[in-house]
C-alpha cells in the first residue's frame, strides 16, 4: 500500500477585504484552504489582531487584564495610543460599553465624538463595537458613521433587528459592516443576503459568528465557524465567503475562571497566567475555526497568538 | 471499506442453517452490514473469511487502550475530520513528563501535582491520565527506580521513553501490569522493541521522520504481530506537526490507508522552551487530532484550560450538556438570600452562577430540568413555563430554606410571571434581567 495524500476539493475562496484607510490599512481574507492547511492552498493575508479599548473605565476587569493599561483606562485616546505605540497594535477595537442603556446609557453624540477623537489619534484601522441593543446601536452607530465619514471604520454588531438603518449609514458614509448573528450558519447567510440586497458591497462586509470562551460554549462557535468555512470553500456558497471577526477578549475575561478563585483553590495555578492562557487558547481555537480578525486584550496573550500565527505559516525548510 | 450486505453474503456458507438466529444467510448478512448482529453468531465461518470480514469492518483509525486500571483510557476510533460531521470520539490523554535525571524532590513535587490537579465541572471530573518517564541518564537502575516511584505514588498510566530497548525493558519490569506505552520503536530498534511490546501486550509508539517512513514502520510492526500502535511523525516545528496531524487523519479516513490508521502522540514541549507557549501549542493539538499530548510540566494555570478545552471540543455536538435539577448554592446563601431560577443547560448554568458570584450576593440558584435547553429555547418549547416551573419550585424544598418567598425569573420569561403567581400562592415573582451580564447590577439592589 502506497501513501497517497488526499486533497480537499476546494472550489471557493474567501473574499479579500481592506480595513481602514491609508498606509496602515489592513487586508484580510483571500484564503483558498482551511485555516493553516497551507499544504493545500493559500492564506495570502494572515489573521490579524485588534487590541481592545473601552470608552469608559472598566469596572470588572481582573487585575491581570488592567495592569498593562494602568494610567490610561479612563482615557480612550491615550489608551488607543498606548496600544499602538507600546504594544504595536495593528488595529484598535473601541468597545462602546458606556452607551449600554442598562449601564451608563451615554448618548449618541457623546459616543460619536469619542470615536472621532480616537480615530484622529491613530492611523491603524478602527473597529467600533456597540452594545447589541438594537435601538441604542441604531442611534449610536448611525451617528458614529456620520461623524466619521469616509474613514472606513468597521462598525458592529449589525444584526437582523437593526441592519437596515445601520447598514444604510455605513453605505452612505463609507464604512465596513460587521454582520452579526447568534452562532448559526443559516442566520449568518441570511443576514449577509439582506445586507447585500440593501447595497452593502462585498468588500465592506465581515462576519461576526458570535463567539465565546473556553468553558462557555466555544465548541458551538468553533463548529459554526468550521461549517461556514466548509460551505464557503468547498460548496461554493458565495454568501458565506467573507472573513470572520471574533470579539473574544471580553468573553474570556468576564468568566470566573479568569479571576482569582472564590475559594482560593491552589489547583487553578497562577491567576494572571491562567487569564492570559484562557484568552490565548480561546483565540487559538477560533483561529483554527477560521477567524481572520481577533479582538484581544492582554498584550501577553496577543504575543503568544501572534507567535502561533507566525509559526503555523512559517516557510518550510525542506 | 465496510462491505455491503450482498458482499458479506457472498462470503457466508449459504446453507441457511438458521443457527445464527436468522432464517437465512442473506438475512444475517444484512444484519451484519447494519452492525445489528455479531459475526460470532455464525458457527460455520472459516478463519479466512472471518479475518477478511473483520478487516473490512475494522474502524479506519484503530481504537487503542492506553494503560490499565483506574486511569486507563482509549484513543483513536475517530471517524470524521470535523466535529460537526458527527462527533469526536475519544479525547486525547495528557501526560506529565518526568526525566530520570531530575532530582528526587522535583520528581516528588511533580507526582504530587499529578495527583492533586483535578477539577469538577458539569458533574464531570477533569483530570490528566499519564506520566511519561524519560530516560536521560542512560542508567537502567535509575530509570527503573524512577518508574517505580511513579508507579508507587500515582495510579497514572505510564509512558516509558528511551531509545534503548534494554532500558525500556528495565522500566517494564517494574510496571508491566500497568501496560505502559513504549516510546519508541524506530528504524534502529524496531525488532527488540516490538518483541517487548508483544511479550507484555503493551502498546508502542512508532517514531519516524516522514509519513512515508512512518507507514513503513507500522507495516513492519503489524507484520510482526504488534497491532496497538501510536504514531509520532517526528515533526517538531509547529507547522509541520499540524500538517502531519491533519494528513495522518485524512489519509486514514478518506483513503482507508491502514498503515496510518492509528492515534498520534505530540510533544509541544519539544517545540518551545516557553511554558506559556507550550500550553497554547497544546491547545492546537487538542482541537487538531492528537491522541496523547505530552507536557513538559503540569501547572494549574495551563492544565485547567486545556482540560476544559478538551471537554468542549469532545462534547457531542448533537447533544446539549445538561446538569442535574436542584438547588445550587452560590456563595454562602442563608434564609434572606435571593432565589433565582434558570434552566439546566450547563452553559446557562455556568453563566448565571458566574454572574451571581461576581455580584458577591450569595444566592440560591434553582436549576430546572429542561433537558439541557437554554432559557429561550426551553421557554419556546414549553419546558420552562409556569406549568412546569411551579411544580418544581414546590417540590424542590426551597420554601423551607428562605423566609421571603420571592422568586427571580429570567427576563426572557417575563410573560410567565402572572401565571406563576397564580400557581405559586404566597410567592412573589420578580422579573430579573435578560442577560447574565446584568445580574450583578440587579442583585446589588436585592432586598429580602
Ligand atoms: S448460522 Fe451461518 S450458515 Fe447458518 S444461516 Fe446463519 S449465517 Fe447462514
Amino acid at each position: 500500500m502506497n501513501l497517497e495524500i488526499p486533497k480537499t476539493a476546494y472550489n471557493g475562496r474567501i473574499k479579500e477585504i481592506r480595513l481602514g484607510k491609508g498606509d496602515k490599512a489592513v487586508t484580510v481574507g483571500g484564503e483558498t484552504c482551511y485555516p493553516f492547511y497551507l499544504f493545500e492552498g493559500k492564506m495570502p493575508n494572515l489573521p490579524r489582531i485588534a487590541m481592545e479599548v473601552w470608552d469608559t473605565s472598566p469596572e470588572d476587569w481582573p487585575e491581570a487584564a488592567l495592569e498593562p493599561f494602568q494610567g490610561v483606562t479612563g482615557d480612550p485616546v491615550a489608551w488607543a495610543r498606548k496600544c499602538v505605540t507600546d504594544f504595536g497594535a495593528e488595529m484598535i477595537c473601541l468597545q462602546l460599553v458606556s452607551t449600554d442603556p442598562n449601564g451608563l446609557d451615554r448618548g449618541a453624540d457623546e459616543a460619536a465624538a469619542v470615536v472621532k477623537n480616537v480615530a484622529e489619534a491613530i492611523t491603524v484601522p478602527l473597529i467600533v463595537w456597540g452594545t447589541a441593543n438594537h435601538d441604542k446601536d441604531t442611534e449610536v452607530l448611525r451617528k458614529v458613521a456620520e461623524v466619521n465619514e469616509g474613514r472606513n471604520l468597521i462598525l458592529g454588531p449589525v444584526e437582523e433587528g437593526d441592519y437596515k438603518k445601520i447598514g444604510a449609514a455605513a453605505i452612505g458614509y463609507q464604512h465596513t459592516v460587521i454582520a452579526s448573528t447568534p452562532i448559526d450558519i443559516n442566520l449568518a447567510k441570511q443576514l449577509n443576503i439582506l445586507l447585500g440586497n440593501l447595497g452593502v458591497r462585498d468588500e465592506l462586509l465581515i462576519i461576526d459568528p458570535t463567539v465565546s470562551s473556553i468553558g462557555y460554549g466555544i465548541e458551538y462557535c468553533y463548529s459554526v465557524m468550521e461549517r461556514v468555512r466548509t460551505a464557503a470553500l468547498t460548496q461554493q456558497d458565495n454568501k458565506l465567503q467573507y472573513p470572520l471577526i471574533c470579539n473574544v477578549a471580553k468573553e474570556v475575561w468576564k468568566t470566573k475562571e479568569a479571576k482569582p478563585p472564590a475559594d482560593g483553590a491552589l489547583t487553578l495555578g497562577d491567576t494572571r497566567k491562567r487569564g492570559i492562557l484562557l484568552e490565548a487558547m480561546s483565540a487559538m481555537v477560533l483561529l483554527l475555526g477560521g477567524g481572520d480578525v481577533l479582538i484581544m486584550r492582554h498584550p501577553e496573550a496577543i504575543r503568544l497568538v501572534q507567535e502561533m500565527i507566525t509559526e503555523l505559516a512559517a516557510p518550510k525548510n525542506n | 471499506m465496510p462491505l455491503t450486505g450482498i458482499e458479506i453474503f457472498k462470503l457466508l456458507p449459504k446453507t441457511n442453517c438458521g443457527r445464527c438466529g436468522e432464517p437465512t444467510c442473506l438475512a444475517f448478512a444484512m444484519k451484519l452490514a447494519a452492525a445489528k448482529a455479531e459475526l460470532a453468531a455464525c458457527p460455520d465461518i472459516s478463519d479466512e473469511v472471518r479475518a477478511k470480514l473483520e478487516e473490512a469492518a475494522a474502524p479506519p483509525i484503530k481504537l487503542v487502550t492506553i494503560g490499565a486500571g483506574n486511569r486507563a483510557f482509549k484513543i483513536g476510533g475517530e471517524t470524521v475530520m470535523f466535529r460537526h460531521e458527527k462527533r469526536f470520539e475519544n479525547p486525547p490523554g495528557f501526560a506529565l513528563l518526568i526525566r530520570d535525571s531530575m532530582d528526587e524532590s522535583e520528581i516528588s513535587a511533580r507526582l504530587e501535582r499529578f495527583n492533586q490537579l483535578e477539577y469538577k465541572r458539569v458533574e464531570l471530573t477533569l483530570r490528566p491520565e499519564l506520566v511519561a518517564v524519560k530516560d536521560e541518564s542512560g542508567d537502567r537502575a535509575r530509570f527503573e527506580a524512577t518508574v517505580s516511584k511513579v508507579k508507587e505514588n500515582t495510579d497514572a498510566s505510564i509512558i516509558l521513553m528511551s531509545p534503548s530497548p534494554d532500558i525500556l525493558a528495565a522500566g517494564l519490569k517494574v510496571c508491566a501490569e500497568r501496560k505502559p506505552l513504549l516510546y519508541a520503536a524506530t528504524r534502529d530498534n524496531l525488532e527488540p522493541v516490538a518483541s517487548l511490546a508483544r511479550q507484555n501486550s503493551c502498546p508502542v509508539v512508532a517514531k519516524a521522520s516522514t509519513l512515508d517512513e512512518l507507514a513503513r514502520l507500522t507495516t513492519q510492526l503489524t507484520d510482526s504481530g504488534v497491532n496497538d500502535i501510536i504514531l509520532d511523525s517526528g515533526a517538531r516545528s509547529l507547522r509541520q506537526a499540524l500538517e502531519d496531524q491533519i494528513l495522518i487523519r485524512s489519509t486514514a479516513l478518506s483513503k482507508r490507508f491502514r498503515p496510518l490508521g492509528f492515534p498520534t502522540i505530540v510533544f509541544p514541549g519539544e517545540m518551545t522552551d516557553d511554558p506559556m507557549k507550550e500550553a497554547v501549542i497544546a491547545s492546537i493539538f487538542v482541537a487538531k487530532y492528537s491522541g496523547i499530548i505530552v507536557l513538559s510540566d503540569f501547572q494549574g494555570e495551563s492544565l485547567f484550560p486545556l482540560l476544559v478545552e478538551r471537554m468542549n471540543i469532545y462534547t457531542d455536538p448533537q447533544r446539549p450538556l445538561a446538569i442535574t435539577e436542584g438547588i445550587y448554592p452560590v456563595g454562602n446563601p442563608d434564609e434572606n438570600s435571593p432565589v433565582l431560577i434558570t434552566t439546566n443547560f450547563s452553559l446557562t448554568y455556568f453563566i448565571v452562577s458566574a454572574e451571581i458570584e461576581t455580584s458577591k450576593v450569595p444566592s440560591h440558584l434553582l436549576v430546572k430540568d429542561t433537558q439541557g435547553l437554554s432559557v429561550l429555547t426551553a421557554w419556546a418549547g414549553g419546558r420552562f413555563v409556569a406549568d412546569t416551573i411551579a411544580p418544581f419550585v414546590k417540590k424542590c424544598g426551597i420554601s423551607e430554606m428562605v423566609k421571603h418567598h420571592k422568586l427571580i425569573i429570567p427576563g426572557y420569561t417575563a410573560i410567565e410571571s402572572g401565571s406563576l403567581e397564580e400557581e405559586l400562592p404566597g410567592w412573589q415573582i420578580m422579573v430579573g434581567p435578560r442577560e447574565g451580564a446584568h445580574i450583578p447590577a440587579y442583585l446589588k439592589t436585592w432586598q429580602p
